[in-house]
């Protein structure tokens, strides 16, 4: 089996265990390890795009350029990539933090359910019910007359 | 219901994905990248071509790049807010973690420095050997809750290393050039003193990401939830 081919099933792959993660979870931690999954797939499927057998670091070593170089174009911008994706873990790790400290729980559907509580409230009305629960069941008076 | 749909999204996109590789022209040649990778060494003068790349060629996106981590810290701090009350009484590490941190800070001292200092000649460079300075002053930060990182005197060096980096880029205008072009002496490649003003921007870009790493860190640290 391909070298190179084993390195794109394991980008795609990683692409695919990290959307798993963001879309399967209702653990807050876990869907942002989702998002971090998802960059380094990204990433290795970015510095993939150029890669060449046999292909050399561009670095100047023992006092010449080797002679077969990989693109450093792809390597820049994985740099820069990388150095979002700390951003972006900066970012949605203080907000989880400060969700915890909201409602004392990570989970989506709780924090959902608290949220909208706390819209409810403020706006003083009744709780929406769920799209998903039963009708509500009329007593037996209301329904045979 | 909402496992089902999240597999059947999870099945479209691996099938979309699979497409896109069938579509896809792996390898279109001639790359950009072959004619930096013949030219970079004589036109910048780095041993490290990436380097080059990332400083020379696209200077102003690194400048962004940084603005993006700034921001991202900025955000973190207005979003943690104030620490914890009892953050300063937190007590100290056990003894492994408190000698880790006195042996390991001149180590990763010395290591983030050198990586950095070597950014335009060795793998490595600002953003890798600041993330190094900037575990060397969380270290102890973890080791020692009690002593917590001065702020003012990162938030200092942030912005001293930004306005370097800057002033850097408007000096190159003053001489009639483009914003970020390369100033100074190429000297011979592959020495410690080459690539004109590469190291001074590499320095400041290390400088820049250790403090706000580490400042970010340390206000994570600070502010965490107590249970």
């Amino acid at each position: 089996m391909d070298l190179t081919l084993i390195f794109y099933v394991a980008a795609v792959g990683l692409m695919l265990i990290g959307s798993a993660g963001i879309v399967l979870s209702s653990h807050l931690l876990r869907i942002i390890f989702g998002i971090a999954l998802l960059e380094t797939g990204a990433n290795l499927l970015l510095l993939l795009a150029t890669y060449r057998e046999g292909a050399a670091a561009p670095i100047w070593v023992n006092g010449k350029f080797p002679l077969a170089m990989a693109d450093p174009v792809p390597q820049a911008l994985v740099l820069t990539a990388i150095v979002i994706s700390v951003g972006i873990l900066a970012v949605t790790l203080s907000l989880a933090l400060r969700v915890h400290r909201a409602y004392g729980t990570l989970d989506i559907r709780d924090i959902r359910q608290r949220m909208e509580q706390d819209i409810a409230d403020a706006a003083g009305i009744d709780m929406p019910g769920s799209s998903e629960a039963p009708l509500p069941v009329y007593s037996s008076a209301e329904s045979g007359s | 219901m909402r496992r089902i749909t999240s597999a059947l999204f999870l099945v479209g996109l691996a099938v979309l994905v699979a497409a896109v590789y069938q579509q896809m022209n792996l390898l279109v040649t001639p790359l950009a990248g072959d004619a930096i990778n013949a030219s970079a060494g004589q036109q910048v003068g780095a041993g490290n071509i990436v380097t080059a790349v990332v400083l020379a060629f696209r200077g102003f996106d690194t400048l962004l790049e940084l603005t993006i981590l700034f921001t991202a810290a900025t955000v973190g701090g207005l979003v943690l807010g104030k620490p914890r009350a009892d953050a300063p009484r937190d007590p100290d590490a056990g003894f492994i973690l408190q000698a880790g941190a006195d042996l390991f800070f001149p180590l990763l001292l010395v290591v983030g420095l050198y990586i950095i200092l070597h950014g335009h000649l060795t793998p490595g460079g600002g953003f890798q050997g600041g993330v190094v300075l900037a575990a060397a002053f969380f270290i102890p930060v973890l080791a020692r809750p009690g002593t917590t990182l001065d702020h003012h005197a990162v938030s200092l060096i942030e912005g001293l290393a930004g306005a370097a980096f800057i002033l850097i880029g408007l000096l190159a205008m003053l001489g009639g050039e483009v914003f970020l072009t390369p100033l100074l002496d190429k000297g011979e490649l592959g020495a410690l003193f080459s690539a004109g003003t590469l190291p001074l921007l590499y320095l400041a870009v290390g400088l820049k990401v250790g403090a706000e790493l580490a400042g970010l860190l340390a206000q994570l640290a600070a502010t965490e939830a107590t249970d």
